[in-house]
């Protein structure tokens, strides 16, 4: 195939997936924005009130940062995966496999797909929070990479988790028991310094930690973690995983006999 | 000639330890009409997936316009169109959009796309559905659907895989125009199917496949040719309590009292019906017993299986 033929099979994924998730917004783009808006007036508005100043700002700013990094992650997995699966389980999947398509190119379109899920969210969560605060942004290129970087991540996880998944119900065990967790411990609702030390070092080993700080940091300036290290990991994962989902691919797990 | 596809040693085992082919040759001419007929579970849909990158081979090599899948699998892909046997689409898709979305995967930019789309969709009838979801469709649009997808990137080779099962008489008649109207076009189409009346109407070449060996593979005049015996079912005035004893002539009766004559190439009917008067026999109706081909077919398919039986033994 010739660069422009790939560009071509590239931007034919990314509008299917951004057709799917469109045509079905009552499923994808409503359901985070309720749950996000009950967060800010819940936890930001009511509770946050009585909780006071955390790392220096009033606790609906501190958390803003954290919501929108968490539905981030969660769309950009469960963009991926469902749609992913779901060409596998409805055997669409051959369409693309029996075409030229390199896997690399197969790999970014669903990762753009996934990318460009989680990144709507992400904006529309942002103007919703607008309604509750006033954000500034102390740092854009940390946001933003850091915004698309983990979008990126979680998109290649939702494609990995696609793959290995043999029925409906292996594509919600990594989001329920993995990914939710983690988020919630990840920092989006406290400051680790409010953890005795051991917990404080037991959370350091929670990728998540990372890429809210570091989006915390690039919107209020203030972060747990250094940023530099949290960019690089976040780097190295996306290396891994794609490697993975390459040869995954290659291999034909999970879609080719 | 050049080929459209060559096939070397091909062997397939699966992660159960079940062979399903086990070192096939296989060869089909450019612009040839070729049907690979077998039983169910004989290997024809596993060679079929080797070929398209759908199964992936243990053995053997693929060449589909002399580009081999082992070293120019994107080349060779770019020759082939595919219609499965299952529905593979995504239900909730409009019918243009599967069209234009599978040209996308072949680098077909989308005007290009939807020209190619429409062209296809009209010849197969479908134009007026181009909006519909693909599950609203019935299940002989769904299956022209899939040949449309197949077709959109103009292929030189069309596989298809039982591409009229469970199509209704009149419409699986207007399909076969249509695949012979590609054919005649230059396009290749190798089918497989249940249905030996397609394969004779259709195919100039065949191959016979069985327990994942190719056990004949030649043009379909020449292995009509080997039939050299047809049998005659004969539907009598008055029904018969036995079959009447004809020099030359094997008889029985078959289902419903009907009269079976097996009569070979070299003998002639007019020898049945003289030695069926002298017994008092009058015939009210005649036809063949079976398709030429299906017979053929069932006859290779059980000696395999005897030799198969004899090797173990």
């Amino acid at each position: 195939m010739t660069p422009r033929a790939m560009a071509v099979a590239f931007s034919t994924i990314v509008v299917r997936e951004v057709r799917r998730f469109t045509r079905i917004w009552a499923q994808t783009l409503l359901p985070p924005a309720v749950t996000m808006t009950l967060y800010f007036i819940i936890f930001g508005n009511l509770i946050g009130s009585r909780i006071g100043e955390m790392g220096g700002f009033d606790y609906m700013s501190y958390i803003v940062p954290g919501l929108i990094m968490m539905s981030v992650i969660t769309n950009s997995y469960a963009n991926v995966v469902s749609s992913f699966f779901s060409m596998k389980f409805q055997r669409s999947i051959e369409e693309l496999l029996v075409s030229p398509v390199p896997n690399w190119v197969i790999l970014a379109g669903y990762v753009a797909g996934g990318m460009a899920r989680g990144l709507s969210i992400g904006v529309i969560v942002t103007l919703l929070s607008l309604a509750f605060t006033q954000l500034q942004i102390h740092h854009l290129p940390v946001m933003v990479l850091t915004v698309i970087l983990t979008s990126a991540l979680f998109a290649l996880g939702g494609f990995i988790n696609a793959m290995l998944a043999t029925k409906f119900d292996d594509i919600s065990i990594v989001p329920t028991f993995v990914l939710t967790p983690l988020t919630y411990l990840g920092g989006v609702f406290y400051s680790i310094q409010l953890l005795p030390e051991f917990w404080q070092a037991v959370s350091m080993a929670n990728p998540i930690l990372y890429m809210v700080n570091a989006f915390r940091y690039g919107i209020l300036g203030v972060s747990d973690v250094n940023v530099v290290v949290a960019l690089g990991m976040i780097l190295v994962f996306i290396s891994v995983l794609s490697a993975v989902a390459l040869v995954m691919l290659k291999r034909g797990k999970g879609i080719r006999h | 000639m050049s080929h459209a596809l060559e096939i070397k040693g091909l062997s397939k085992t699966y992660g159960d330890g079940f062979a399903a082919l086990k070192g096939i040759d296989l060869t089909v001419a450019e612009g040839d009409f070729f049907a690979l007929l077998g039983p169910n579970g004989a290997g024809k849909s596993t060679t079929l997936g080797i070929v398209c990158s759908l199964v992936n081979k243990s053995g053997g090599a693929v060449k589909v316009f002399g580009h081999d899948i082992d070293t120019d699998l994107s080349a060779a892909k770019m020759h082939l169109g595919v219609v499965p046997q299952e529905f593979n689409f995504n239900q909730f898709e409009k019918v243009f959009d599967i069209v234009t979305t599978q040209a996308g995967y072949y680098g077909i930019p989308l005007k290009q796309a939807a020209a190619s789309a429409e062209k296809y969709l009209k010849k197969l009838g479908l134009w007026d559905k181009r909006d519909t979801p693909a599950r609203m469709l019935s299940g002989g649009m769904k299956r022209r659907l899939m040949i449309a997808r197949a077709l959109v990137h103009e292929p030189g080779l069309l596989i298809l895989d039982e591409p009229t099962a469970g199509v209704d008489i009149e419409l699986r008649r207007s399909m076969w125009t249509f695949l012979e109207e590609m054919n005649r076009q230059g396009t290749t189409i190798i089918l497989t199917t249940h249905y030996l009346e397609e394969a004779e109407a259709l195919c100039r070449n065949i191959a016979i496949i069985d327990h994942g060996r190719i056990i004949k593979h030649t043009s379909k005049r020449e292995l009509l040719q080997q039939l050299n015996l047809q049998t005659f079912v004969l539907d009598t005035e008055s029904p018969l309590s036995s079959a009447p004893v004809l020099e030359g002539f094997a008889t029985r009766l078959g289902d419903e009292g009907a009269l079976e004559v097996d009569v070979e190439k070299s003998q002639s009917l007019n020898d049945v019906f003289v030695q069926l008067e002298r017994e008092g026999v009058r015939v009210q109706s005649m036809r063949t017993k079976a398709n030429r081909l299906e017979e053929l077919f069932i006859r290779m398919v059980e000696e395999n299986a005897r030799e198969k039986l004899e090797e173990a033994v």
